[in-house]
C-alpha cells in the first residue's frame, strides 16, 4: 500500500469514530433523567408549564431523541455549540478564548517530557542493569505512579512556599506570551509532563535495549564506528519510532491531566473551564469541551499513525 | 459431559494409557526434569515461582497487603447491625472533631505530635485515623472496578475476536470510540450526572473502563484461535460457547492479568483525582483525594503563617505508595508470566 493510500484509508476510518464520539457525548447528557429545563424548573417553582414548553422548544429539547441529536449535530458542524445558560455568551467563544492557555500548557508538558525522557532512556539502555539504570528505572516507575495533582501540590509546597522561587498562582487574565507568564508555566508544565516523561523513558529503554541486540549494531561497531555514533545515529533513530506509537496515548493523558493540573495551579485554561462548567451545570459548555477533547484525541491518533507509517513502511502492509 | 468423560474438568482432553512413571528412567545426561515435563500444568506455578524470586515485587506485595489490612482493621465494621470486624487500629473516629469534646487543647492544623502522629487536619480531625480509614475507599473501588471491567472486557474481547467479520468490526469501532475520550473525562461527566457516592464512582470508572481489556483480549483471541487445539475442539463438536470460554479465554488470561494489575493503580489515582476535584465522595469523607481537596486552599493561600504541610504530604504519599506498589507488582507479574511478547506492559523490568 502506498503511503497516500494508507493516509486516505486511515483518514476515512475516523469518520465512524467521530460519529460515535458525538453520539456518546450527546447520549451521556440527554439520556439521563433531568435535562437542564427540569433542573431550572426545580430551582424556580413558579415557572408555568407553558413557559417550560417554550423553553424546551427554544433550547431544542422537544421532540424525539434522534430529532434532538440531528438538531444538535447540525449546529455543532457549523461551529454553534449554543450559549452558556447563565450568561448567554457563545460557548464557542469561551472555548476559543481558553484554548491557547491549555495548548501552551500541553506543549510545555510535551517538551519537558521529551527533554527529560529521551536522554534518560538512552542512558538507561546503554548502562543496562548498572546502578544508574536501576535508579532511573525507579524514578520512571515513580513518575507513572505519582498522582499529578499531588505532584503539583508538592511542587507548590516546596518551590513556592518554602523556597519562594515561583509565585503560587498564575494571574487569571494576562497575555500568554509575556515572559512573566512563562515563569508561571514552569511548575504546571513539569507537573503535566512528568507522567509522560516516565512512560516515554520506559519505552525508550526497552526499545533501545532491543535495538542494541540487533545485527546492524554489531556491524556498525565492527566497521569501527565510535560507540557514540552507533548509539546516536543508528540505534536512537530506530528506537524513536516506538515513541511515536506512544504519542497518541500520551496526548490523551495530557489532555486529561490538564483538567486536574489546571485546577491545582488555577491555570485559566479549558480544563478549569470544564470543571467550573460541571459544577455550574453548564451543559452546553461541558458538551462542547467533551466533544472537542474527543475529536482532538482522534486527530492525534491519526497523526501518530501516519507519522508511524511514514517512518516505518513495514506497518503499512499489516 | 456424558459418562464417557473424555475431558478433565478444565476442558482438556484426557489422555489415558500413558504412565509418566515409566518414562522416569531416562538417560541421566538428558535435560529432562520433572519440571519440564509439567510444561502445560505448570505455567501458573512457574510464574508464581518466578514472582516469588522477584524481590521488589514481593516487597511491594507486602506493602499492599499491609495497607489493605490497615484499612480493613482501621475501624470496626458493622454489617446489618452485627459487628463483623471488632478491631480498631485508628485511635480516633475519622469524622470526630477533636476539639469538640475529645481534647479541647487541639486546634485546627496542629502539627504532628506524639498523640496525633500525622497532625490535625483543617477541621480538627486526627489525620492518621483518617488516612487509615481512607484506604478503604480507594483500595476497594480500585479492586472492584478492575474486577468488573476485566471480566467484561474478557467476554467482550473473546466474542469480538472469535466471531470476527462484521461483529468484530462493529465491536471494535465501539472500543475505538471510547478510546477517543480520556477515561478521567468520562468518569468526571458520569459523576457530574449521577452525583457523587461510592457506587457512582464504581460505575463511573467501570462503564467505559473495559474498553482496554476488550481490545487486548480480542488481539490475543485472534492469535489463539489459529491454534490446532481450537480446531480439535471444534472438530470434536464443541459448541462455540465452550470453545471460547474453555479453550480460548483461559489462554488469553496472562496478558489480561498483567493489564489488570497495572490498571488498579490508575483507577485509584482516578478516584483520588475526582475526590480532589470535589466530585467524588462526600466532602467530609476520609477518601485520600478528598482530603487533599479540603486542604488545597489553605496551602495555596501561601506563606502567611504556618504551612500545614502534613495535611498535603501524608494523604498524597498514601496514594503514591499504594499505586507505586501496585505498579511494581504489575511489572513483577508481567515478568513472571512472560507476557511481554504480547506487548502489554512493555517497558517493564526485563
Amino acid at each position: 500500500m502506498s503511503l497516500q493510500r494508507f493516509i486516505l484509508k486511515r483518514t476515512l476510518s475516523i469518520i465512524p469514530i467521530m460519529f460515535g464520539v458525538s453520539v456518546i457525548t450527546f447520549g451521556l447528557f440527554h439520556l439521563t433523567p433531568g435535562d437542564p429545563v427540569t433542573q431550572l424548573v426545580a430551582l424556580n417553582p413558579d415557572v408555568t408549564a407553558a413557559e417550560e414548553a417554550a423553553l424546551r422548544e427554544r433550547w431544542g429539547l422537544s421532540g424525539p431523541v434522534w430529532q434532538q441529536y440531528l438538531d444538535w449535530i447540525t449546529n455543532v458542524l457549523v461551529g454553534d455549540f449554543g450559549q452558556e445558560l447563565r450568561t448567554g455568551r457563545e460557548v464557542s467563544d469561551i472555548v476559543w478564548a481558553r484554548l491557547p492557555e491549555t495548548v501552551a500548557l500541553g506543549l510545555f508538558g510535551w517538551a519537558f517530557a521529551l527533554i527529560i525522557a529521551i536522554p534518560a532512556g538512552i542512558y538507561a539502555a546503554v548502562n543496562k542493569d548498572q546502578f544508574g539504570d536501576t535508579v532511573s528505572r525507579f524514578l520512571a516507575l515513580s513518575g507513572i505512579s505519582i498522582p499529578n495533582f499531588w505532584l503539583g501540590l508538592m511542587l507548590i509546597l516546596i518551590f513556592s512556599l518554602y523556597l519562594g522561587l515561583f509565585p503560587v498562582l498564575a494571574p487569571s487574565r494576562q497575555s500568554l506570551l509575556s515572559p512573566e507568564m512563562l515563569w508561571y508555566l514552569i511548575l504546571p508544565g513539569i507537573t503535566i509532563g512528568t507522567a509522560s516523561a516516565a512512560s516515554i523513558m520506559r519505552v525508550m529503554r526497552t526499545s533501545m535495549t532491543e535495538e542494541l541486540n540487533k545485527e546492524y549494531v554489531t556491524a556498525a561497531r565492527a566497521k569501527g564506528l565510535p560507540e557514540r555514533t552507533v548509539i546516536l545515529k543508528h540505534v536512537l533513530r530506530n528506537s524513536l519510532i516506538s515513541v511515536v506509537t506512544l504519542a497518541a496515548t500520551l496526548t490523551a493523558s495530557i489532555v486529561a491531566g490538564s483538567v486536574v493540573v489546571e485546577v491545582v495551579f488555577n491555570w485559566p485554561g479549558l480544563g478549569r473551564e470544564f470543571i467550573d462548567a460541571i459544577n455550574q451545570r453548564e451543559i452546553n459548555v461541558v458538551m462542547a469541551i467533551t466533544l472537542f477533547t474527543g475529536f482532538f484525541v482522534i486527530l492525534a491518533n491519526l497523526v501518530a499513525d501516519i507519522v508511524y507509517a511514514a517512518l516505518d513502511p513495514r506497518i503499512r502492509y499489516d | 459431559m456424558t459418562d464417557r468423560q473424555t475431558h478433565d474438568e478444565r476442558g482438556r482432553i484426557r489422555i489415558s494409557g500413558f504412565d509418566s512413571d515409566r518414562v522416569r528412567d531416562r538417560e541421566p545426561m538428558s535435560d529432562w526434569t520433572d519440571e519440564s515435563s509439567g510444561e502445560t500444568v505448570g505455567r501458573w506455578r512457574r510464574g508464581f515461582r518466578k514472582f516469588k524470586r522477584n524481590r521488589s515485587a514481593m516487597g511491594a506485595l507486602v506493602i499492599v497487603v499491609v495497607m489493605a489490612l490497615a484499612a480493613l482493621f482501621a475501624r470496626p465494621i458493622e454489617m446489618f447491625g452485627v459487628v463483623v470486624q471488632p478491631f480498631s487500629l485508628a485511635p480516633y473516629n475519622p469524622t470526630t472533631i477533636l476539639y469538640l469534646g475529645v481534647d479541647p487543647s487541639v486546634s485546627v492544623y496542629d502539627p504532628p505530635s506524639w498523640q496525633y502522629p500525622m497532625g490535625v487536619d483543617g477541621s480538627g480531625r486526627d489525620l492518621f485515623s483518617r488516612l487509615l480509614v481512607g484506604g478503604r475507599y480507594s483500595l476497594s473501588i480500585g479492586f472492584i472496578v478492575v474486577g468488573l471491567t476485566a471480566s467484561f472486557g474478557l467476554i467482550y474481547g473473546s466474542i469480538s475476536g472469535y466471531y470476527g467479520g462484521n461483529v468484530d468490526e462493529l465491536m471494535m469501532r465501539i472500543v475505538d470510540t471510547i478510546f477517543a475520550f480520556p477515561g478521567l473525562i468520562l468518569a468526571l461527566i458520569i459523576v457530574a450526572i449521577l452525583g457523587g457516592g461510592y457506587w457512582q464512582l464504581v460505575l463511573a470508572f467501570s462503564l467505559f473502563g473495559w474498553a482496554g481489556y476488550g481490545r487486548l483480549v480480542r488481539g490475543e483471541v485472534l492469535q489463539i484461535k489459529e491454534n490446532e487445539y481450537v480446531m480439535a475442539a471444534k472438530a470434536l463438536g464443541a459448541r462455540d460457547r465452550s470453545v471460547v470460554f474453555r479453550h480460548i479465554a483461559p489462554n488469553a488470561m496472562p496478558p489480561l492479568i498483567v493489564l489488570a494489575s497495572l490498571s488498579i493503580g490508575s483507577v485509584v489515582i482516578g478516584v483520588a483525582a475526582l475526590g480532589f476535584l470535589g466530585l467524588g465522595l462526600d466532602p467530609s469523607s476520609a477518601e485520600w483525594g478528598t482530603m487533599l481537596n479540603a486542604t488545597r486552599d489553605t496551602l495555596i493561600q501561601g506563606p502567611g503563617g504556618k504551612i500545614p504541610w502534613w495535611a498535603t504530604v501524608y494523604p498524597g504519599a498514601a496514594i503514591f505508595t499504594f499505586v507505586m506498589s501496585m505498579n511494581m507488582i504489575g511489572d513483577g507479574i508481567n515478568d513472571a508470566l512472560d507476557a511481554q511478547q504480547t506487548g502489554v506492559g512493555r517497558g517493564g523490568e526485563d
